[in-house]
């Protein structure tokens, strides 16, 4: 009985969805207040519905509902309690409502939020995004409902894929899907915009807020399933350039073009078409990711197994989606305009350069996934498009995608001259270059490699990193020198300065992780008897046998692996080689001590057969790997910064007002100097 | 500059970077792009010969050995009509297991067998490299029409 409650509220909410969708864009046109004061009470109905749907299905997996098809394929009653909750988006059917439920509460949150914006605005908004709603739903009723009993009931579940079941599972798909719909938003305020004609720098901070948090959610995401892979997939590696993972870096891309577009439409008004463009662009790939990793096409590690209806039912959603919006594109775009104009230097060139390389880097990604795809449908056979390829033409994209990001926080805005912006930027990249050049020559002994290993790419990529940094101290420098006392300059300095500057830190220990990990890993396969010890990286490991133990689901082979380094014991590593009771699926569980700049892996390959305890294990040192994440977080803790500055708390009286003294800093009538005479 | 000048700049420098990028995307998939082969199709002689390709289908019942040092090991890849040795030296994925599907990255050499780099096997036990599927299907069509015998079981 209570599945079938869920599935009634999903039509529920699906009818609510499609009053949404027409009624608030109906009076938005037509000026009638009624249709558009709906818009928030239907935005909560909505999410009263589908949460009640969500909460239903959670109930029948934590109750062991075997008699609900969707529990009997992904769950087990000896899965444990977290996991069988994690189940519920273990699968295509769940993971579909998942997505509905945080739309529902991304529209709903907007409805709360949203009491300083135009009535008009607030209802075309939440229309479009009730559209979105009603093309999920639709497809969620007619293709895959999770709601579907299974008669007679099972008497146990399938199980969940032993992959799954770890606690990285259990945030990572809901976060990545917080970003992804989270950009429904953004394109919902770009539709409403194109609608009512009116793009401005009030529509620019409202959107900015909403996208940055969207891009928040997606970049700890991506992150989380990087990690994820790292440490579960047992290959040590964190980025594979799989399908799925590039559907999720695509939006991610153009997300942060879209972010710092908006600054300058925010700041300057200008961009404003090229904005509304990405919007378009960013949620659209959103979809796509859905589709790519739900439809089976590609071989992926995510993929589930297919049914095409389900496929053809996305891309039509898509090619509608994307065709509709790009015609109301065409259609209102000139009525939005081109915005204000700027010189060839100057913040905005540069800002829209590097729009232009991360969209070019998304097109590029979104090439080499592709590719196969048509090939396969144009008939010229099944290929395969490797990681060198995405390699090749990524990094070249972003070494002068990094350049500039050093030099746009130092350049003015609207005309900057290439003498006085060189004279402020000489001593940031010698100092970052020597740094470069001479670092990897003590990075040897530092890691105590056996040889010193002084490469282009390792010198490239910590000039790149370096470089963000130098900048970076030169811009603060000043900012906090100058008249005033220290301490009170740097309080002046407004908290979105602070949460880019932190992002852009983040980008440059991201690049130096990279750099470091890839320029001086360690990897070795070796097989080991008993007592063993292999070298690796100055490290000694030794093998001391593997012994059974029990886990909650599963049989383990516990490997015992003791650290060395200078004959001193720096760690014990158990990694797991598991068998799933159910499934009977092994699982190779690596285990890591990780350190600042280094993490220890070790992940057991198989036994060796007609050997005295013997097994093949994988031994890898990762220097510097954990910077990539620490990278990712500073990257995100830096939009959560942004979003917290006080301008964008301000309520509709204030909008039109004068504004406070550190606001005009950054206002987008105040000069075109804002870093004042600093230099 | 006037105007029009400037956006002449613009549009020949826009022009220029998109040409490179367009340049470095074809020249990456020109080097980075694996086919896919059946074994069948080895054996017809239509994979290269002096690069590297992908083959999927099975992992042959009974056909996994391992060498003394446990790492090399040796297996033949089938589509159910015709199967392929391989050989690959490293830790194989979990699920890589006989009657499984599995796809190879390698090439051939001289002696005749196909030196794996990368190994795959898939996540999830239900799930079928849609290459593996492809090999077997096409490998039916073949089956049947040259025997015109009962269609081998895909199970």
């Amino acid at each position: 009985m209570i599945p079938e409650l869920g599935h009634f509220s999903l039509i529920v909410a699906l009818c609510l969805a499609i009053v949404l969708g027409v009624l608030p864009i109906l009076g938005a046109a037509r000026n009638n207040r009624v249709f558009m004061g709906v818009a928030r009470p239907l935005a909560y109905g909505q999410l009263l519905f589908i949460a009640t749907a969500f909460a239903t299905l959670a109930y029948a997996f934590l109750s062991n509902d075997f008699s609900v098809l969707y529990v009997a394929q992904h769950s087990n009653s000896q899965l444990p309690g977290q996991y069988r909750f994690a189940a519920i988006w273990g699968g295509h059917e769940g993971s579909l409502l998942l997505w509905a439920l945080l739309l529902s509460v991304w529209t709903a949150a907007v409805a709360l939020y949203s009491r300083h914006l135009p009535e008009e605005m607030v209802a075309r908004v939440l229309g479009v995004m009730g559209l979105i709603s009603v093309g999920f739903l639709l497809f969620m009723l007619f293709t895959s409902s999770p709601f579907d009993r299974l008669l007679p009931a099972a008497a146990d579940g399938r199980d969940l894929n032993p992959l799954l079941q770890d606690p990285g599972l259990v945030i990572h798909p809901p976060m990545l899907y917080m970003g992804y719909v989270g950009f429904s938003v953004a394109y919902a305020f770009a539709i409403a915009a194109l609608l009512g004609g009116r793009l401005d720098a009030t529509w620019a901070r409202w959107s900015r807020t909403w996208t940055t948090v969207a891009w928040v959610f997606m970049t700890i995401g991506i992150a989380l399933g990087s990690g994820w892979a790292y440490y579960e997939l047992g290959w040590g590696g964190w980025w594979f350039w799989d399908p799925v993972e590039n559907a999720s870096f695509m939006p991610w891309l153009l997300g942060t073009a879209l972010i710092h577009s908006l600054a300058v439409t925010e700041k300057r008004g200008a961009f404003k078409s090229w904005t509304v463009l990405l919007a378009i662009a960013a949620f659209s790939l959103s979809l796509l990711g859905t589709f790519l990793v739900r439809s089976g096409v590609l071989t992926s590690v995510h993929s589930f197994a297919a049914d095409p209806k389900r496929g053809i039912f996305i891309l039509s959603f898509l090619v509608l989606v994307i065709g509709a919006s790009l015609l109301l594109f065409a259609w209102r775009a000139p009525k939005v305009g081109l915005g204000g104009k700027f010189d060839m230097l100057s913040r905005e060139s540069l800002l829209l350069s590097n729009n232009v390389l991360l969209s070019v880097a998304s097109a590029s990604v979104f090439i080499g996934t592709l590719y196969p795809l048509f090939m396969d449908a144009l008939g010229y056979g099944k290929l395969s498009v490797g990681p060198p390829y995405f390699e090749a033409v990524f990094v070249p994209l972003m070494m002068p995608m990094v350049f500039m990001m050093g030099l746009g926080p130092l350049a003015r805005w609207k005309k900057m001259a290439v003498p006085d912006l060189a004279q402020r930027v000489k001593w940031a990249f010698a100092s970052a270059l020597v740094l470069a050049l001479l670092l990897p020559l003590l990075m040897g002994r530092f890691l105590s490699l056996e040889s010193n290993k002084w490469s282009p790419m390792i010198v490239l990529g910590l000039l790149m990193a370096f470089w963000i940094i130098a900048t970076l101290v030169v811009s603060l420098r000043q900012r906090w020198t100058g008249q005033g006392t220290f301490m009170a300059r740097v309080r002046k300095q407004s908290l979105s300065y602070y949460g880019m500057q932190m992002a852009h830190l983040g980008v440059a220990l991201f690049i130096i992780g990279v750099t470091l990990v890839k320029g001086y890993e360690t990897e070795r396969d070796v097989r080991m008897n008993v007592g063993d010890t292999v070298m690796a990286g100055g490290y000694e490991f030794q093998f001391n046998g593997v012994t059974e133990t029990q886990g909650a689901n599963y049989v383990a082979g516990t490997g015992h692996v003791s650290v060395r380094r200078d004959g001193r014991v720096v760690g014990e590593l158990s990694p797991e080689k598991r068998q799933y009771n159910v499934s009977g699926m092994p699982l190779t569980e690596a285990a890591i001590q990780t350190g600042v700049f280094r993490d220890l892996y070790v992940s057991l390959g198989e036994p060796i057969p007609e050997s005295d305890g013997a097994w093949a294990v994988r031994v890898y040192i990762k220097p510097f790997i954990d910077w990539i994440w620490a990278g990712c977080l500073l990257m995100s803790l830096g939009g959560i910064l942004a979003v917290s500055d006080r301008r964008y708390r301000i309520h509709k009286k204030t909008v039109s007002g004068p504004q406070s003294a550190a606001d005009s800093l950054q206002s987008p009538v105040s000069s075109s100097q804002p870093e004042g005479a600093a230099s | 500059m006037k105007p029009r000048q400037k956006r002449a700049v613009y549009i020949v420098v826009a022009v220029i970077a998109v040409g490179l990028a367009v340049g470095l995307v074809l020249n990456a998939l020109k080097d980075n792009v694996s086919l896919y082969f059946t074994p069948t199709d080895v054996h017809e002689k239509k994979a290269p010969q002096d690069r590297s390709f992908r083959i999927g289908g099975l992992v042959q019942e009974g056909s996994i050995k391992r060498e003394g040092d446990g790492l090399t090991v040796h297996f033949m890849i089938t589509d159910l009509h015709q199967s392929l040795p391989v050989i690959y030296k490293g830790i194989l994925p979990d699920l890589f297991k006989e009657g499984k599907g599995v796809v190879a990255q390698g090439k051939m050499e001289a002696d005749g067998l196909m030196h794996a780099s990368e190994v795959l096997a898939k996540h999830d036990e239900n799930y079928m490299p849609p290459e593996a599927a492809d090999a077997l299907k096409k490998a039916q069509t073949a089956n049947a029409a040259a025997a015109s015998a009962v269609p081998p079981v895909v199970k």
